[in-house]
């Protein structure tokens, strides 16, 4: 019994004063700036900056090897904060959000076939690239909602990818699963844009679509410093997009679309006034 | 012959699907006509497509050369009729997009090239088959259509000591393999001993499914004077997998990442050998093959002896036309085979089948959850255990995919056909199996 008790506390005994010994002697420095950077991130391990997680880039923001302002779900508050407190001036660049550029769900644009496999816009692509008669138009398998880390994605009925405007935080990451390249990166402040990511000529792209970009120069004739036309697309010029808006009345195939006014069609989004996030306004 | 009292070989895993020969297999091989215009695509092989060598309004006769191989893993193409060629450009190919093809307007004369010389096999040494056989553009005919003569260049090292044919047809509906074995006999035959000449070696075996009791008589008549043996082999899917047809016969299993000649062994279609033979003697090129054109959406299920480059619509119309709405058109057979988005592709030199379902032959269930039973994993004639690797597909995780073996999968279906939870089994594994190939090629 005595014994016992003897060993055991003895064994504790000399635990306790190594893992004292220990704890002073081989601690290892934290920067208190990295815990506070890591405080004032986001902390949803997104992978925008370019590292896997949170705790590196605060890291490499002390270290000096990275720039403060590589958070965009973040934003210009956190880039702030960050520049805070590191003591260097914030160089904040203008938020940008991610949008699907393409509003042929299963009812406007047609098919090519009834895909009934593995519910994943890669895996579909596979197959004669993908069930759509567009090469370019969204395949609304939702690829995109999974690797979304913010939810921000919404699928609608008759599949057609949408995103939040509130809820994006421009990570980009949908950008790099979409198989068809349809989401584009944008100004947040530019709410006008040409919804359509065929390169075909009008003529095959009114065979399959009835909302797809023809290609027929009257966006350019009505507003020509806001609008370009590539490969048989026409896209908002981001830069000189004031006058972006007289177009959308004026498009033959309503493939131009105002966020501000409304998402597309069957989306549950509610819209929001010219662009702004709500919890940046407030 | 009763098929019980055979000695049956077979291989571990499997599954029996009903087989839907009867459709076909008493209807003799018969010749398709000419059709309007020939769609001969430069892709019908595993490797580099063929470069076209004819410029449009050029007059080609039946065997000329119109496309060169390009690189040693490739195969030429030849016309497979005389006439005009009316265009090069893309047109429906099976693989569900538009591909590069020689269109031919035929003549009708049908008049095969003069320059093409027969030849007596016992003149020529081995080498100089082989080139005959690489010329005719000879690919594996059983629908992987892997040129022929790479099979037959085995590195110095690997040792082949057995030559198999493969008669199996273990795909249901399809029966073109099985009317060639009964009507093409001498032709397999003499394939058979120019292959065995090729190869250097003496000990060849045909096998055939015991569902094919006619063919593996006729054949074991006929053989026995050659020196060839014909060994009948349990009906199961899919007996007729290189690897599981080498496993079934020798008893050798080939290891994973190997090819058959690891274990000393090359196998043939049945209908490669014929192509063979023809090649040789007559010096006539691949341009026809056997086709059955089959399925309850067909009014007269057929064996067609089939042009390259025959459009299926056209196939479709010399057996007496749709029976009802098709629902689901296969170029192949029903477990490996490519759906097609529509008629418009043509007969290429892989096209075993043309098989038409219509919407009631089709039962469809919703894909539930995986209940862990384990049946795709005794069905697996590989013995990998698909449910795992399609859940690390579903998941982006390709390294641990990679891990279970995924690239030893050959994509037989049995898997997907045997899952009582209807998973898209080995789609989600052809899908991890495209990303690690990928991923390998950028590393």
């Amino acid at each position: 019994m005595l014994a016992s008790i003897l060993t055991l506390g003895g064994i504790g005994l000399f635990a306790a004063i190594a893992l004292g010994i220990a704890a002073k002697k081989f601690a290892v420095e934290v920067d208190p700036r990295e815990l506070a950077i890591l405080e004032v991130l986001p902390g949803a391990n997104c992978g925008a900056c370019g590292l896997p997680g949170c705790g590196g880039y605060a890291k490499a923001i002390v270290a000096g090897s990275m720039a403060p302002n590589l958070c965009p779900p973040g934003g210009a508050e956190t880039i702030e904060k960050i520049a805070h407190i590191m003591g260097v001036e914030a160089l904040s660049s203008a938020p940008k959000v991610a949008v699907v550029c393409c509003q042929g769900d299963n009812i406007k644009a047609s098919l090519k076939y009834q895909y009934l496999g593995l519910e994943d816009c890669n895996a579909a692509q596979k197959i004669a690239d993908g069930p759509k008669n567009c090469p370019g138009g969204c395949i609304g398998l939702g690829s995109c909602v999974r690797a979304c880390p913010f939810g921000a994605i919404e699928i609608t009925a008759e599949g057609l990818a949408v995103i939040s405007r509130v809820n994006c935080t421009g990570c980009e990451k949908c950008i790099a699963t979409c198989p068809r390249s349809v989401i584009k990166m944008t100004p947040l402040s530019a709410t006008t844009h040409v919804l359509c990511n065929s390169n075909d000529k009008g003529a095959l792209v009114r065979k399959y679509c009835q909302v797809g970009c023809i290609a027929c120069q009257i966006c350019k004739k009505v507003a020509p410093e806001s609008y370009t036309i590539e490969n048989f697309l026409a896209r908002v010029v981001y830069d000189s997009a004031e006058n972006a808006e007289v177009a959308i009345e004026k498009c033959p195939t309503k493939c131009i679309r105002d966020f501000a006014s409304g998402y597309p069609e069957g989306s549950s989004f509610a819209a929001v006034g010219p662009g702004t996030k709500p919890e940046q306004a407030a | 012959m009763n098929p019980k009292t055979m000695d049956l070989k077979t291989f571990k895993g499997g599954l029996h699907p009903p087989d839907g020969k009867e459709f076909s297999a008493d209807k003799a091989i018969e010749i398709c006509p000419l059709p309007e215009e020939l769609i001969i695509p430069l892709a019908q092989h595993i490797g580099a497509p063929a470069v076209a060598c004819v410029e449009v309004g050029a007059k080609v006769k039946k065997g000329s050369l119109i496309a060169n191989a390009r690189g040693f893993v490739s195969a030429p193409i030849h016309a497979s009729t005389s006439g005009e060629v009316i265009a090069i450009e893309p047109r429906p190919h099976p693989m569900g997009k538009a591909l590069p093809a020689i269109v031919i307007r035929p003549d009708g004369a049908d008049s095969w090239d003069e320059s093409l010389k027969s030849a007596n096999p016992g003149d020529l040494t081995a080498e100089e088959l082989k080139a005959c056989i690489q010329a005719a553009g000879i690919v594996g005919m059983g629908g992987a259509t892997f040129p022929t003569h790479v099979k037959l260049s085995p590195p110095a090292d690997k040792q082949i000591d057995t030559l198999i044919l493969n008669g199996v047809e273990c795909e249901p509906y399809l029966t073109a393999d099985h009317r060639m074995m009964l009507e093409n006999t001498e032709q397999i035959l003499d394939g058979i001993d120019i292959l065995r000449k090729v190869l250097g070696i003496e000990r060849a075996v045909i096998g055939i499914e015991a569902n094919k009791p006619d063919a593996i008589e006729t054949l074991r008549k006929e053989a026995a004077l050659r020196n060839i043996e014909v060994q009948a082999l349990e009906v199961k899917y899919p007996q007729g997998a290189e690897k599981q047809l080498i496993d079934a016969i020798t008893g050798r299993q080939v290891p994973s990442g190997t090819l058959p000649m690891e274990v000393g062994v090359v196998v043939q279609n049945v209908g490669t050998a014929a192509a063979i033979s023809a090649a040789v003697r007559l010096g006539r090129p691949l341009v026809e093959r056997v086709v059955t054109i089959t399925g309850p959406g067909i009014k007269d299920p057929k064996n067609l002896l089939v042009r390259i480059g025959t459009p299926l619509q056209f196939l479709v119309d010399q057996c007496g036309g749709l029976n009802g709405e098709p629902a689901k058109i296969i170029m192949g057979g029903p477990m490996m085979g490519q759906t097609q988005l529509s008629l418009e592709p043509p007969a290429i030199r892989g096209t075993s089948g043309l098989l038409i379902f219509r919407k009631e032959d089709l039962p469809r269930y919703e894909a539930g959850p995986c209940i862990r039973c384990g049946r795709c994993i005794g069905a697996c004639p590989i013995h990998l255990q698909p449910t795992t690797i399609a859940a690390y597909a579903r998941l982006d995780l390709f390294d641990e995919a990679a891990e279970y073996h995924a690239l030893d999968c050959i994509e037989c279906g049995c898997c997907t056909y045997i899952c009582p939870a209807t998973l898209p089994l080995v789609q989600s594994i052809r899908y991890a199996k495209a990303a690690i190939m990928a991923k390998k090629r950028t590393l």
